[in-house]
């Protein structure tokens, strides 16, 4: 897309940054950020998702719910392809602290620095963190 | 890029994350609610925010709340809800950390 405008459908198509920094199942702001992701899907914006601090624990490969009574939502971000949702970008800092790597992800990322993640977010027209 | 924060540092991570990811140029910091306890003189979080690289502002009215106006450090810019607009409207971009 070379341009900031779409008159295709008379829209304009944004930047989105949906930003995640908490854990899966602790709180309820992982699953409902994964909602708001996929219902940006239906409004065909540039949508990327940044996964910082707790929030690279939504990506880990394994993830079973049965003992907890909870959906396990993983395997929707392996689906957000065919959404066109292809942009992932992951917190190299936040990996390593946790003692993960690219390899416990199940699903491909962009692995990045800090400083390139903050790049990442000054460059988007909407943030928003869950 | 205008960050907000509105936890304390002392029970969330947020106001770390910020001066660690945020891209200084262009970049500044809104601290309120909770998150103005980051501007506490002599706080464990004070030398971070001196640190910041780039502008820290502070909404009073929620300093003021929490008792903070005569102990707030050194070179943070106060701001009312006027200035809280001013600052949004400022930037290219916001993100409110939770």
């Amino acid at each position: 897309m070379s341009d900031d405008m779409d008159f295709e459908e008379g829209g304009t198509i944004k930047k989105f940054m949906f930003v995640n920094r908490k854990a899966p199942y602790g709180t309820i702001y992982a699953l409902e950020g994964l909602e708001v992701v996929l219902i940006s899907a239906a409004f065909d914006q540039d949508v990327s998702l940044a996964f910082v601090d707790d929030g690279v624990f939504q990506l880990v490969k394994g993830q079973k719910t049965d003992g907890i009574e909870m959906k396990n939502f993983s395997p929707t971000y392996r689906a957000l392809e065919g959404y066109d949702i292809e942009k992932l970008y992951v917190d190299r800092e936040s990996l390593e602290a946790r003692g993960l790597s690219e390899d416990d992800l199940l699903v491909d990322v962009q692995v990045m620095s800090a400083a390139e993640m903050g790049d990442m977010m000054a460059q988007q027209d909407v943030v928003i963190s869950f | 890029m205008l960050h907000i924060v509105n936890k304390s540092p002392f029970d969330t991570g947020s106001l770390a994350s910020v001066l660690r990811v945020a891209k200084k140029d262009g970049g500044a910091v809104l601290l309120i609610e909770d998150g103005v306890y980051a501007a506490t003189k002599n706080s464990a979080t004070e030398a971070s925010l001196k640190a910041a690289g780039m502008p820290v502002y502070v909404l009073q009215p929620d300093a003021d709340a929490r008792g903070l106006q005569s102990r707030l450090m050194d070179g943070v810019n106060m701001v009312d809800y006027g200035g809280f607009v001013d600052l949004v409207a400022g930037h290219d971009n916001v993100q409110s950390w939770l």
